[in-house]
């Protein structure tokens, strides 16, 4: 069921080639998310058109004199001294360093900032002449996470509401669902649960629904940060055909250019010092400050975020074939089967190990168990069927003369036993580990070789584990305090706990917002945050669930080369991902893991 | 795996308007809950099954539903049996145990009360898609739409919620704080729920704002809740059933008022 490929790791990788293209695999297994190609759904450009002939929503004209906004409680202003005019029916990529003010500023057209309990403005800001809070339904917004803009238990329904919002009559509204589905390519029954989509399925029902309401302008902030590579095409070909055949004013923000591209005429960029940094035509915007762009956070195609230096010293791999086999051992699996739950297994025949200083990539299609595998790897969840052991390089534990025996790496060659005795087997291996964690502390007794038996304190130096949502890990309310919870469960003393901190913050750049909660940090923080708060422990094993997704090129290129470096230093990383460029720069194998038969995925 | 995933099926009882069932559930247990005897109850069990047959819920789909009430109600039966209130012959006692025969009474009138009154509710509720209630008590019974659908989105986030438990749940274990403290742990992880979840409901509330929610313009439905003969039917039999109970109870002396 899996397939392990060696990464060739392209050591002189030119710019053009390491710039990660979020459109990269249009076909292909991985390319397509295997729902949406069995449905069909991928959008008809033509489809569009009908929209136009059946509503013609003209667009509106966007306006800021002199806008500003401050949110309450803060000191900065969000946006402040902005005066930009946006014409009818263009289509803008609105672009800008993290903190530039650019998901203020649309949401703030699309007049959900809120009164002035929330905040306070200077300036003007017009929607087709009129005040944003009085134009309610001329303006639509796609916000960028699938699960929190699902109003509705069915897909029609949620389509519906803002047309039942905006006072349609019923005929009326459920020839334009018809149609808005059409134009998004949603070839789907209409009660068909809304908690069954894919992300990009739930963004271009997002999209949908402010079709519906036949919209003067479609404001999208960030509709793909949080989509795979798949989902990021189906939602980008969607909006394209929908602007092809529309008249509406289309303001997009996203900081990966290339995938709008092709679908947009004017891209501003906003200075996060107030005002517009440049203005005009993609091409030109890009030839004369695509440097400067990328060197905010922009992803600008030809600009390579590693700037040609490789992210794992070439010295470290000279022949990654020969090299891999030098190194010790840490994890092994065979013939592992993993699942949040024992009712449902998500993949199964799980043949990999984790050995120091390597890099493997977890790669396959949304649903196939690649998180609930890497969580399995960190010992959080308990393995359905097969065995993942823990070597003694990994748990410090005294080698058993018997097991010193036997070769390490021969568990994987034994050919894998087969019916009745498998499963019995799998089910001694179970209550064993269920009895080793029942044990809990070791209290001086070796750790064993299950990691899911093991305390929660002695995963910490050993298996470190980076949540793909950060905000699922953090315990405390300052930074400062989550650098220091794994130190403290460690019981280190003050001294070395502060000058850990001190490394660790200094590195990741966080050194400046010690003081802060974590839930307020941008984006990019947070993720530097949750990476940190593990690396503090110095883990031998380094698990990430998506650690690059929806990050800015400068957050991607600091965390590459950070794990670059924990690499070179010994530490293995075991990392879930869709990010190509994040496989080429780092990776040593590629394990793809495909659902289980039968798990409904 | 979502607690708004649709509630579909094919038998009768699905095509009756949430608000009737309601209704018909409340008025039923209102005229059980005045007395506590054994004729009512059955009366009312006798009566209900009927009605059972008619939902063409199917009788496998029946027991699996009311499984808890089937349980409950022998439970609760024979705990009034040992330690109900002693009054009449006493058959057996030993310790606070005492059979008698009031308690033997008690005992079969709150087993069948706990029946009465729970399998119609369940059979009811689980039958209950909650769009087509939400659609129902703003229509039906005008509720504020606002607050309905306010509602009715918040619920949406509550399978959201039990997935961010989980990964909440690892995520301490995860950060080597999973070993002791289980009191505290426990406490921090609900409190981080608490913001997860404000965050994430005020992020739906702007998308839903956005989408014309809440604004001054008068609403319209896109899918008509309709209140026809068949629910209005269904709202007097459960009056009915209720009425017929209590006045057979009446009628032979045995009812027992629980206030007075």
């Amino acid at each position: 069921m899996t397939r392990v490929t060696r990464v060739a790791r392209g050591e002189g990788s030119g710019p053009l080639g390491a710039v990660p293209d979020a459109r990269a695999e249009p076909s292909g297994p991985a390319g397509v998310a295997p729902a949406a190609a069995a449905r069909g759904t991928t959008p008809a450009a033509a489809a569009g058109a009908e929209l136009r002939a059946e509503g013609p929503a003209a667009g509106a004209e966007l306006r800021a004199e002199g806008w500003g906004w401050r949110h309450a409680g803060r000191a900065e202003w969000a946006v402040r001294g902005l005066d930009l005019t946006i014409a009818p029916g263009e289509r803008v990529l609105l672009l800008g360093a993290s903190g530039a003010g650019k998901s203020t500023l649309v949401h703030a057209f699309a007049g959900v900032l809120g009164g002035s309990d929330e905040g306070e403005q200077e300036g003007s800001l017009t929607v087709g002449g009129r005040l944003p809070a009085d134009s309610r339904g001329l303006t639509g917004l796609v916000l960028q996470d699938p699960d929190s803009q699902v109003a509705l238990a069915r897909i029609g329904d949620d389509i519906a509401f803002g047309c039942e919002n905006l006072g349609v009559p019923r005929d009326e509204i459920w020839r334009r669902v018809d149609e808005a589905m059409e134009a998004v390519g949603l070839d789907l029954p209409l009660d068909r649960p809304t908690s069954a989509l894919s992300g990009g399925q739930k963004q271009r029902v997002a999209l949908a629904g402010v079709l519906a309401m036949r919209p003067e302008v479609v404001l999208l902030d960030e509709p793909t940060a949080n989509l795979d590579p798949a989902g990021v095409a189906e939602v980008r070909d969607a909006v394209a055909a929908v602007v092809r055949s529309s008249n509406s004013t289309f303001v997009v923000i996203e900081h990966r250019v290339d995938v709008w591209l092709d679908v947009v005429d004017r891209v501003i960029v906003l200075d996060p010092g107030g005002g517009v940094l440049a203005d005009g035509d993609p091409a030109t915007v890009l030839r004369e400050r695509g440097a400067e762009l990328a060197r905010g956070g922009v992803w600008v195609p030809g600009f390579d975020p590693l700037q040609g230096r490789p992210a794992r010293q070439a010295a470290a791999a000279p022949a990654p074939a020969a090299a891999t086999d030098a190194r010790p051992t840490l994890l092994a699996t065979a013939d592992l089967a993993v699942g949040r739950t024992p009712a449902a297994v998500a993949a199964r025949g799980l043949d990999l190990d984790v050995a120091r200083a390597s890099a493997l990539a977890l790669t396959g299609p949304n649903g196939a168990g690649k998180s609930t595998l890497a969580l399995t790897i960190a010992g959080l969840l308990e393995p359905l069927g097969g065995t993942l052991r823990a070597r003694p390089a990994l748990t410090g534990d005294p080698v058993p003369a018997a097991a010193e025996a036997v070769p390490p790496a021969a568990d994987s060659d034994v050919p894998v036993a087969e019916g009745p005795r498998a499963r019995a087997d799998e089910r001694r291996h179970r209550r064993e580990v269920r009895r080793a964690r029942r044990r809990g502390g070791t209290h001086g007794r070796a750790l064993g070789e299950h990691p899911f038996a093991w305390p929660s304190r002695e995963l910490l130096t050993r298996i470190g584990t980076v949540f793909q949502d950060p905000e699922h890990q953090f315990v405390t309310g300052t930074v400062r305090g989550e650098l220091e919870v794994a130190l403290r469960a460690l019981r280190l003393d003050a001294a070395e706990i502060d000058a850990r901190v001190t490394e660790v913050a200094g590195r990741l750049r966080l050194d400046g917002l010690l003081t802060a909660n974590p839930y307020t940090l941008s984006g990019g923080e947070k993720r530097r945050l949750s990476v940190a708060s593990v690396l503090v422990a110095r883990p031998a094993v380094l698990v990430l669930d998506e650690p690059t997704f929806g990050q800015d090129s400068r957050t991607w290129a600091e965390l590459v080369r950070l794990l670059g470096e924990q690499l070179d230093r010994g530490t293995a990383v075991v990392a879930v991902t869709h990010d190509r460029a994040f496989i080429e720069a780092l990776a040593d194998r590629e394990l793809e893991v495909r659902p289980a038969e039968g798990s409904g995925a | 795996m979502s607690v708004l995933t649709p509630v579909r099926g094919s038998g009768r009882i699905y095509a009756v308007n949430p608000v009737a069932k309601l209704a018909a559930s409340l008025l039923l247990s209102l005229f059980l809950l005045v007395t506590v005897d054994w004729v009512s109850a059955l009366v009312a069990l006798v009566l209900e099954s009927v009605l059972f047959v008619w939902a063409g819920l199917g009788a496998r789909a029946f027991f699996r539903r009311t499984a808890a009430i089937w349980i409950a109600a022998p439970l609760a039966g024979v705990t009034t049996v040992l330690y109900g209130l002693p009054s009449g012959v006493a058959y057996f006692e030993f310790g606070l145990i005492h059979v008698t025969e009031g308690s033997v009474q008690l005992a079969l009138a709150s087993a069948l009360r706990i029946l009465a009154i729970g399998l119609p509710a369940v059979v009811l509720f689980a039958t209950i898609d909650p769009t087509d209630l939400a659609d129902g008590l703003a229509q039906v019974v005008k509720l504020p739409s606002r607050f309905v659908l306010g509602a009715l989105a918040a619920l949406r986030l509550v399978g959201l919620f039990l997935d961010d438990w989980r990964q909440l749940e690892l995520a301490r274990r995860a950060r080597g704080i999973g070993d002791t403290g289980r009191l505290r742990r426990f406490l921090n992880q609900a409190f981080a729920l608490l913001v997860l979840s404000l965050r994430r409901g005020s992020k739906l509330a702007t998308a839903m704002e956005a989408r014309g929610f809440g604004g001054s313009t008068v609403r319209t439905w896109a899918r008509p809740s309709r209140f026809g003969a068949g629910d209005w039917m269904l709202v007097l039999i459960g009056l009915a059933i209720g009425a017929v109970a209590l006045g057979t109870s009446i009628a032979t002396g045995s009812v027992n008022f629980v206030l007075g």
